[in-house]
């Protein structure tokens, strides 16, 4: 059994697929504790997980009973289905609560994973964002105004105490394997749609790449926003190219009104406010991380387009 | 093969057979450093793509308009900022200037144009655009390519110029500020440059602007020659004549005062404007 005495690494969202490749990594070396609602049946013997809702008072007894070192926030819902209101009350209020339980009970280092789509794809952005850009995305989609909340109050939290080391990661979309969020579900449709005239440039990122970065980030002394990319800039039309797909050009004009009435009769898994990311530039500037941390991603553009095949 | 890409080879083939052996040797050398594994540069520019979309452009410099280039030399290496009059009811200036630049110029220039905001929502526009290089006019992307020492075209007239009507050619309509700004902050030598004969390719006789708003299009000029079927909707065949000045080199605080800023560019617009008289004044005729 693990010592009690030891400081731990709290993971949130311990059992979605970035969490399992955190939690395997990390409990080589460390003593992880997990938080999900969900179930984590194959996980290290050593890894304790406590399958409850980080909004719950057990949580806060974690934080209490257990010396922390760090926290890495992972336990954000992105599922488009879920009504606005219940993913609101369980990424911010969960957010907070969770940022607070660090405060109060003196940890280190917090390490909060957001995505690059809290800047949100638009016709004025510059080809590349930096970490100082607008967080625009629920200016045009109020859907995913949790995500931008989150990543504000972890901001807000970085300036409030200067003792904490709070690291905001802000990776590109996240394929793999395994993983079966929109925009690998969207890769893995065999005839997906493309708007018509359109063919933005996509950051793509491994899976693996982004638990690269975690462990980067929780190294002692860094602290910051930090965007995370991928191995580079593709056209959609060269990745859907190399899955071999056979894109369905819809006229830009329609495709808003035809894809809202599938997704209310359940037949598309793409939610409609994740269009713009088929028409525009939201392509971020990883530069930072890189010059910083040192931070590569280990994967080529082709293995990493591949891998939602895989 | 598919159709696609039997055209696209055709179309590779015609601009080769046109641009002769030293144009297709400066095509097969385009840097490959800044390339990834797709063949596309981090702004979209696609080299293989832009071979086959230049072709007609390439016939348009050659054959239609029968681009005539003076004072190539002063397109130096490095960082570079080209600031010229803009004009002709559809932008072909900056293509021209782009393939001037990029045929004549030695080592060859690929020059970046930059496009207003509204050009991301058009269809086929915006991936056009993309793919040949072009990028949207934002501070934040013409710092960083300046950084990277490449070089930029700039109509510091917009969209004003664009849509001139006839009776005010070769006046150059005001020019913004911004070039100036981002010159004196990225320390970028400022090549003024006279495009001669796109004033009077298309004629318009005036600009409905409150209507073109309407619409959603910035201007709406009208031109009586589009009235002629079929051959009033191509631009008359008029030479162009380019003039590239010597650099200018400006000194100064970029976050000076406007009346400051405004004395550095009207140097430049100053500068144009005398290409554009020597131009003027050298021409013989406007089609010859």
């Amino acid at each position: 059994m693990p010592n009690k005495e030891e400081p731990a690494v709290v993971v949130t969202g311990i059992s979605g697929n970035l969490g399992k490749t955190i939690a395997r990594i990390l409990h080589r070396n460390e003593r992880v504790i997990g938080i999900d609602r969900r179930p984590f049946p194959e996980r290290p013997k050593d890894v304790e997980l406590h399958q409850i809702d980080v909004r719950r008072r057990k949580a806060g007894d974690i934080f209490r009973r257990n010396p922390v070192k760090a926290l890495v926030h992972l336990g954000i819902v992105y599922n488009p289905r879920l009504p606005e209101a219940e993913r609101h009350a369980f990424n911010v209020v969960g957010t907070q609560q969770l940022l607070e339980y660090c405060a109060r009970y003196d940890v280190k280092k917090v390490v909060c994973v957001s995505s690059a789509t809290v800047y949100g794809p638009d016709p004025d952005n510059p080809n590349f964002l930096t970490e100082d850009a607008p967080l625009a995305a629920s200016v045009r989609h109020g859907e995913i105004r949790d995500l931008v909340e989150v990543d504000m109050y972890a901001q807000s939290f970085f300036w409030r105490y200067p003792n904490i080391e709070t690291v905001i990661l802000r990776p590109v979309h996240i394929v793999g394997p395994t993983v079966r969020n929109t925009v690998s579900k969207y890769l893995r449709m065999e005839r997906p749609w493309v708007l018509a005239g359109f063919d933005p440039l996509i950051q793509l990122i491994r899976q693996e790449d982004v638990a690269r970065a975690i462990m980067l980030a929780l190294t002692v002394g860094t602290k910051g926003i930090y965007n995370v990319t991928g191995p580079g800039e593709a056209p959609l039309s060269r990745i859907l190219d190399i899955l071999g797909r056979r894109p369905r050009p819809i006229p830009h004009f329609v495709a808003g009104k035809i894809l809202q009435r599938l997704w209310e009769m359940r037949m598309t898994s793409f939610p409609p406010h994740e269009l713009d990311h088929l028409r525009y530039l939201c392509v971020t500037d990883g530069s930072r991380i890189q010059r910083d941390l040192g931070f590569e991603p280990a994967y080529s553009l082709q293995d990493t387009v591949l891998s939602v095949d895989q | 093969m598919s159709f696609g890409n039997r055209l696209k080879e055709s179309l590779i083939e015609w601009t080769y057979k046109q641009g002769g052996p030293r144009v297709r040797n400066r095509i097969e050398n385009i840097g490959e450093e800044s390339l990834n594994e797709l063949g596309i540069d981090p702004f979209g520019f696609d080299p293989e793509f832009t071979k086959a979309a230049i072709a007609p452009l390439v016939w348009l410099y050659k054959r239609y308009f029968r681009v005539e280039v003076h004072g190539i030399e002063n397109l130096t290496e490095g960082r570079l900022l080209l600031v010229s009059n803009h004009s002709g009811q559809i932008p072909i200036d900056g293509a021209m200037i782009g393939l001037a630049a990029f045929m004549e110029a030695d080592p060859p220039r690929i020059t970046r144009a930059l496009f207003e905001k509204w050009v991301p929502t058009l269809p086929f526009v915006s991936v056009y655009m993309q793919r040949v290089g072009q990028v949207v006019g934002t501070p934040a992307n013409c710092r960083r390519l300046l950084e990277r020492e490449e070089c930029l075209l700039v109509f510091p007239e917009g969209v004003k110029g664009v849509t001139k009507p006839f009776h005010k050619r070769y006046q150059l309509a005001d020019f913004g500020l911004g070039f100036m700004r981002l010159a004196l902050e990225t320390d970028t030598p400022i090549v003024p440059v006279a495009v001669i004969g796109a004033e009077e390719q298309i004629i318009s006789i005036a600009n409905l602007k409150k209507t073109g708003k309407l619409i959603g299009m910035p201007g709406l000029p009208v031109i009586p020659q589009l009235l002629v079927p079929l051959l009033g909707w191509a631009p008359l065949p008029t030479k162009y004549r380019i003039y590239f000045g010597a650099p200018i080199r400006p000194r100064g605080d970029p976050d000076g005062e406007d009346a400051e800023i405004q004395k550095k560019v009207t140097v430049v617009k100053r500068r144009i404007e005398s290409l554009l008289e020597q131009g003027l004044g050298e021409r013989r005729s406007v089609f010859f």
